[in-house]
């Protein structure tokens, strides 16, 4: 029998294949200080698809599209599963939009959204590697320079 | 062809169309249309200093008849009090018909047209874009050489920091061109220009040596090194003086030659070369007229 490496959760949402280096970063964007409920992670693990994976578990909490799609900005091969009654009730698609809103911050310290109260705005220009450009100062930021929102 | 309301912000914001049909406008700019915008209001909102920009920009708005107000010193404006850029916007679109900025706040002019219902021209933002010289040094290449298809074009100087050589390489890889970068390689084309422009087929050299290159070369577009754009004074000190070109690279070019700078010149091109056939960079200058007043009237729907 498989070893479970995390204790699997009654309900919740488990985020799978996040490649292990980036499972720290991902915790951190979701903001786990607001969670009620426990958090389990595990990375190192073997991954037939991607080397060496971190997997995490969050009990009672079930992400939103916004949430799946900043995971995406760092790990878009990730799987994402809502369990209801320890069953995967529902598999979310994690996918990186064309453009992204509100989500990271221009770390240009001459971008006018350094400077003014401005809505950032990132245009994808590849998904792996990960490469994005600012709307406003065309700066362009691969996955490890992108500074991710908190909130 | 409609640039009606249009924003003219970035290089990427330009299909080949598009830049043959401001082209085409500039060159009919070039004749006198001292109505043209009569009744129409300029804004020139300049954040940093600039000479050529605001001037002829400025010329253009006359010679078309429109009338022109605006600053070049934030220091005289609510900016100092700190107004936000959205609220000067907001005011001067009220003021105005159409509006220049220049800033060194990368990304103000983008986020001036979002502030606007007006057209917005980006003048320069920091080390971002600067269209409208992108445009008036396609048009005097074109102009000079009646066509772009198959030119060998040198860059020459701050190649790293220089906004108008990223813009000009970009606008120009519509065309099939062939391209030389010239300089220290701490002052290189960024990498991802480079990838960019060869991506799109276009043949580059990277180079250190100017003569090693400029006696294939049709152009050479000559850059600054901006003390301005560098983050330590040092390494600025280390490059000043990185190019000096004088009358001995006459021995090491074509005949027809030409040599193009987006001013203002530091001491890169010596003055002897001013006289010689080579030298167009203050045609170059000139140029920019004809190609604002084709920007303002194409923006205001008033080309024809």
């Amino acid at each position: 029998m498989k070893e479970r490496r995390i204790p699997a959760i009654k309900d919740g949402t488990v985020i799978d294949h996040i490649p292990s280096r980036d499972t720290f970063r991902i915790i951190r964007i979701l903001n786990p200080q607001e969670f009620k409920y426990p958090i389990n992670l595990a990375l190192n693990l073997d991954s037939k698809k991607i080397g060496s994976k971190g997997v995490i578990k969050i009990d009672s909490r079930f992400l939103t599209q916004s949430e799946v799609n900043k995971i995406a900005i760092l790990a878009p091969n990730a799987t994402v599963s809502i369990i209801k009654n320890y069953k995967a009730i529902e598999k979310i698609q994690v996918k990186l939009p064309e453009e992204l809103v509100g989500v990271l911050n221009c770390t240009n310290p001459v971008c006018i959204t350094s400077k003014e109260i401005v809505i950032s705005k990132f245009k994808v220009l590849r998904e792996e590697p990960l490469e994005v450009k600012c709307h406003y100062c065309e700066r362009v930021y691969g996955k490890d320079e992108v500074e991710i929102k908190r909130k | 062809m409609n640039f009606k309301g249009r924003d003219i912000i970035s290089v990427r914001d330009f299909s080949k169309s598009d830049l043959l049909y401001i082209l085409k406008i500039a060159k009919e700019m070039e004749k006198e249309k001292p109505k043209l915008l009569d009744g129409k209001i300029l804004a020139t909102l300049f954040f940093e200093p600039s000479t050529r920009t605001r001037l002829s920009f400025e010329s253009a708005m006359f010679r078309l008849g429109g009338k022109v107000l605006g600053f070049s010193d934030e220091k005289v404006t609510s900016v100092k009090k700190g107004e936000t850029l959205w609220d000067t916007i907001k005011m001067a679109e009220r003021y105005s018909d159409v509006i220049v900025i220049r800033s060194p706040v990368e990304g103000s002019a983008r986020l001036a047209a979002e502030a606007a219902s007006i057209p917005v021209i980006n003048g320069g933002d920091g080390a971002n874009q600067h269209p409208t010289q992108m445009l008036l040094d396609l048009y005097t290449i074109q102009k000079i050489k009646k066509k772009i298809e198959g030119l060998k074009i040198g860059f020459l100087g701050d190649l790293k920091y220089g906004r108008t050589v990223h813009s000009l390489a970009i606008a120009l890889s519509f065309w099939k061109v062939e391209m030389c970068f010239i300089a220290p390689d701490a002052l290189q084309m960024p990498e991802h220009y480079i990838k960019e422009l060869r991506e799109k087929g276009i043949k580059c050299h990277k180079t250190s040596d100017v003569f090693e290159v400029s006696p294939k070369l049709d152009i050479l577009y000559v850059t600054r090194i901006q003390q301005e754009r560098f983050p330590d004074p040092l390494e600025y000190e280390k490059y000043k003086n990185a190019y000096r070109l004088d009358i001995t690279l006459l021995d090491h070019i074509k005949k027809d030659l030409k040599i193009m700078h987006p001013l203002p010149r530091v001491g890169e091109i010596n003055a002897e070369l001013d006289d010689t056939e080579h030298a167009i960079y203050f045609e170059q200058a000139a140029n920019g007229v004809a190609v604002r007043k084709a920007l303002l009237a194409l923006v205001l729907g008033k080309e024809k």
